[in-house]
């Protein structure tokens, strides 16, 4: 890489401050044609508030940004559109109320090579006629790729896009995007997979805490030195350590149990037991049915076949709020529906604590205040916007949604993919919290998108393929090309379970 | 089938139409074309309002100064044609369109640049509007212009048809027709009709993809404010004079709104859909007036309406829904 070319994207010094937050400090970018880089950094380093400055969503309070060595003052999206710089973000720009075809007409995107991406990342049957709102997560991601790459873009710029993917699809778009390189077009590469970073970036640019910390380029073993340069060398590596064995379970009736749980089509059969002390893990793909499983553990829907028993008793939820009575408390994976997001981080921990407080009772100030400066202090939530959640990072947001379930002194949580989506520093710092909670004698289950986590959190793990529970295991023996083949449905016939 | 999911919602509300029509028959034997043209005359200025709000919640907003906006046009209207000669008057009816669009811009403007939620901005327009309006006019007076007032009056002679049919085909309707279809019918294929409803849909997502929101939303409510306009002038030609206090336009427009199938929040429905539920409110009372119903039991009766047909229609809705998804 010859650093006397003119980079196609230039970011230098660039600062953001919002209120008493300091989003960016002085990050830096640079970006050559027909290169792929990595924009990596914990949550709440900066990197969605650098991606609104570079699409021109939010301006700068100082600093540069060039095109081509041009300056580039973008006013709006549409600035940085025309200018070649095309966003696919975190949550799918897609208007719900809309048509696929009429989506397109609105940023004045050519049905052809749309559908030739589309083609390229394997829905090309999809109809254009289809309401964007009614289609899943997934295939919405999809068309914002598509959509992007149909106008032939000079910077790409993909923040998070393969979050909510799963698999297959996720080796589909890394292959599209690789081809991109090919036509000169820059990319600037967002995610919390190294794995993905790994297989198609030419280079990394961290951030940390606002600043760019550094520049590197990608080959083996990288990992490490960009974990370090993320976290700062602030975390103590052992606090990741690895789970106990399933042998010392506490005795006594487990805590949970399904028995011959089944829910419309999804879900069909499912028995296991939650034991004191334990952390479960639930490994599926995406839509095997754990969503519904879920939703059934939480009283958010009704099983159509089995019952739940907790501490042995059979129990039936009409509503969440008698699932909570039994003690489950349910944190979803989508953190806006857990909180209330224009709240404080007090009132949203407190939360359920004042629900338990009969309704006409005043709420007892003084207990609530100390549980939830405890709760905060257990979780290390970074409460310098703790005035609204909303503006707290999605590591934050996650750590206040779980900490309300801890100060309220639930015996089980039920934990659906705490992680997607979060840095690495905070996920090291919900593993040990998991284990510690359990530890007093609490049960949690467990359902994660990443695999490598299982053995760093659970005790066991149950692997649901095709709404059916196909494997268990200790979670010490399982490695993740373990559990991908279970999760596949590959492992069937090897019962070397537990 | 494509068409028939799309226009659920209207179809429904036409079937609704034609049985209280079948109703009014049955207790009023005598109801027939007279009836039918008197209905359209009634209801062509709470159409016109019905409009206005439409497309203002189709954006995502909401005007509560409507009905304000129908008494100054209404007022200007009659003040200016007094003794204006024919020709002059056709001038005046143009500069009050323009004046309702302006009028309407301003609302928008205001929305887009103090960053002041719709709901305030246009309760304090609403106050200002009727200051205006009085300020024009003390108290109804003022006059029409013949060509004006003749617009909506009796039914269309058709050539060739006979009067028993053609009396059913009230001018009123015609003029309604031909007044929202030139507006909306290009709105609705224009980018600009696509970028209205996008904004509605979600305001972020628009941003994002390069919609000039705030030029689309003033436009939104620039349209409105022409169909306030049309509103205004409707009633100066059917009373002949202008009225300074505003009719009870502003409720009844986010009443046939709400029935006509537009969410409230954005991004869904028409014009059509809430041009036919006023028609289905205007039937409703003249049923109970026939019935002899106490006129406060009436509007008991009409919120009652409202939710019914609401709640019916979001349950047939959901039931759709799990249905195409099984």
């Amino acid at each position: 890489m010859s650093d006397e070319r003119i980079p196609l994207l230039e970011a230098s010094n660039v600062t953001k401050i919002f209120g008493a937050v300091r989003a960016l400090t002085s990050a830096s970018l640079e970006l050559f044609s027909g290169e792929i880089v990595a924009l990596l950094g914990a949550n709440g380093a900066g990197k969605s508030t650098l991606v609104n400055v570079l699409t021109g969503a939010i301006r700068p309070d100082s600093g540069h940004v060039r095109i081509r060595g041009r300056e580039f003052k973008a006013a709006s999206p549409t600035d940085a559109r025309q200018s070649g710089l095309i966003p696919v973000y975190q949550e799918s720009s897609m208007i719900p109320d809309l048509s696929v075809a009429d989506n397109l007409r609105l940023t004045n995107t050519e049905p052809a090579p749309f559908r030739y991406w589309l083609g390229e990342l394997g829905i090309g049957q999809l109809g254009l006629d289809e309401e964007a709102g009614g289609l899943p997560l997934a295939t919405l991601r999809i068309l914002d790729l598509a959509r992007a790459l149909a106008s032939e873009p000079e910077v790409l710029l993909l923040d998070e896009m393969t979050a909510a993917l799963p698999t297959d699809l996720v080796r589909k778009v890394l292959d599209v995007i690789r081809s991109q390189k090919a036509r000169d077009c820059g990319i600037i590469f967002i995610s919390h997979r190294f794995v993905e970073v790994a297989a198609v970036c030419d280079r990394a640019s961290v951030l940390r805490d606002g600043r760019t910390v550094g520049n590197l380029a990608i080959e083996p073993g990288v990992e490490d030195r960009i974990v370090d340069m993320m976290l700062g060398g602030s975390i103590d590596a052992a606090a990741a350590r690895k789970a106990k064995s399933a042998d010392d379970r506490a005795p006594g009736l487990p805590r949970l149990s399904a028995k011959g749980l089944s829910a419309g089509t999804n879900l069909a059969d499912v028995s296991f037991e939650l034991h004191r002390g334990e952390v479960l893990g639930v490994v599926a793909l995406e839509g095997q049915g754990q969503d519904e499983l879920f939703e059934v553990l939480s009283g958010f829907e009704k099983p159509s076949g089995g019952f739940i028993e907790v501490e042995g008793n059979k129990v039936s939820f009409e509503h969440p709020a008698d699932a909570i009575e039994a003690g489950l408390a349910y944190v979803p994976g989508d953190r806006a529906a857990a909180l209330l997001m224009q709240r404080s981080v007090r009132e949203n921990i407190a939360l359920p604590f004042s629900a338990q407080v009969s309704a006409w009772g005043a709420i007892p100030v003084k207990r609530e205040g100390e549980r939830v400066a405890e709760a905060i202090e257990r979780l290390q939530i970074d409460t310098r916007a703790q005035g609204e959640v909303r503006r707290l990072s999605g590591g934050n947001q996650q750590k206040v949604t779980i900490g309300r379930w801890i100060a309220t002194g639930t015996k089980t949580l039920l934990l659906f993919d705490p992680t997607r989506g979060i840095d690495i520093r905070t996920k090291r710092q919900i593993y040990p919290l998991m284990r510690k909670f359990a530890k007093q004698g609490a049960s949690v289950l467990y359902y994660s998108s990443e695999l490598e986590e299982i053995p760093l959190v659970c005790d066991r793990v149950i692997v649901i393929f095709s709404g059916r529970i196909v494997d268990t295991f200790n979670a010490g023996d399982a490695d993740e090309s373990t559990l991908m083949r279970a999760a596949h449905g590959l492992a069937l016939s090897s019962a070397e379970a537990a | 089938m494509g068409f028939f999911r799309r226009e659920s919602w209207n179809l429904g509300l036409v079937a609704i139409l034609a049985l209280l029509f079948v109703l009014t028959k049955v207790v009023q034997p005598n109801y027939g074309a007279s009836g039918i043209v008197g209905l359209a005359q009634a209801a062509l200025p709470f159409a016109f309002a019905a409009a206005a709000q439409a497309i203002v919640v189709i954006v995502g907003g909401i005007d509560l100064s409507i009905a304000s906006m129908m008494a100054v046009t209404s007022v200007a209207a009659a003040v200016m044609m007094e003794g204006a000669s024919e020709g002059q008057a056709f001038w005046i009816a143009l500069f009050i369109l323009a004046l309702g669009t302006a009028m309407g811009a301003l609302n928008g403007i205001l929305i887009v640049l103090t960053r002041v939620p719709d709901i305030v901005v246009t309760l304090a327009m609403l106050y200002v509007w009727e200051g205006v309006a009085l300020m024009i006019l003390k108290a109804p007076g003022g006059g029409a212009s013949d060509w004006l007032m003749g617009l909506p009056i009796g039914s269309i002679p058709l050539p060739g048809v006979p009067e028993s049919v053609s009396s059913f085909l009230p001018k009123a309707l015609l003029l309604l027709v031909v007044c929202i279809a030139v507006v909306w019918v290009p709105l609705k294929r224009s980018k600009l009709g696509l970028q209205i409803y996008a904004i509605g849909s979600s305001e972020q997502a628009a941003y994002r993809t390069g919609v000039p929101v705030k030029r689309s939303k003033v436009a939104a409510y620039a349209i409105a404010g022409l169909f306030a306009a049309m509103g205004g002038l409707v009633l100066t030609a059917s009373t002949g004079i202008g009225a300074p206090i505003p009719g009870p336009y502003l409720l009844a427009s986010v009443a046939a709104v709400v029935l006509g199938g537009v969410v409230l929040g954005g991004g869904r429905g028409g014009l059509l859909g809430p041009i036919i539920a006023v028609f289905i409110l205007r039937l409703v009372r003249t049923i109970l007036t026939f019935l002899a119903v106490d006129p406060n039991v009436t509007t008991i009766v009409e919120g009652t309406i409202m939710v019914a047909v609401v709640m019916v229609g979001g349950v047939l809705a959901l039931r759709g829904r799990r249905r195409s998804a099984a």
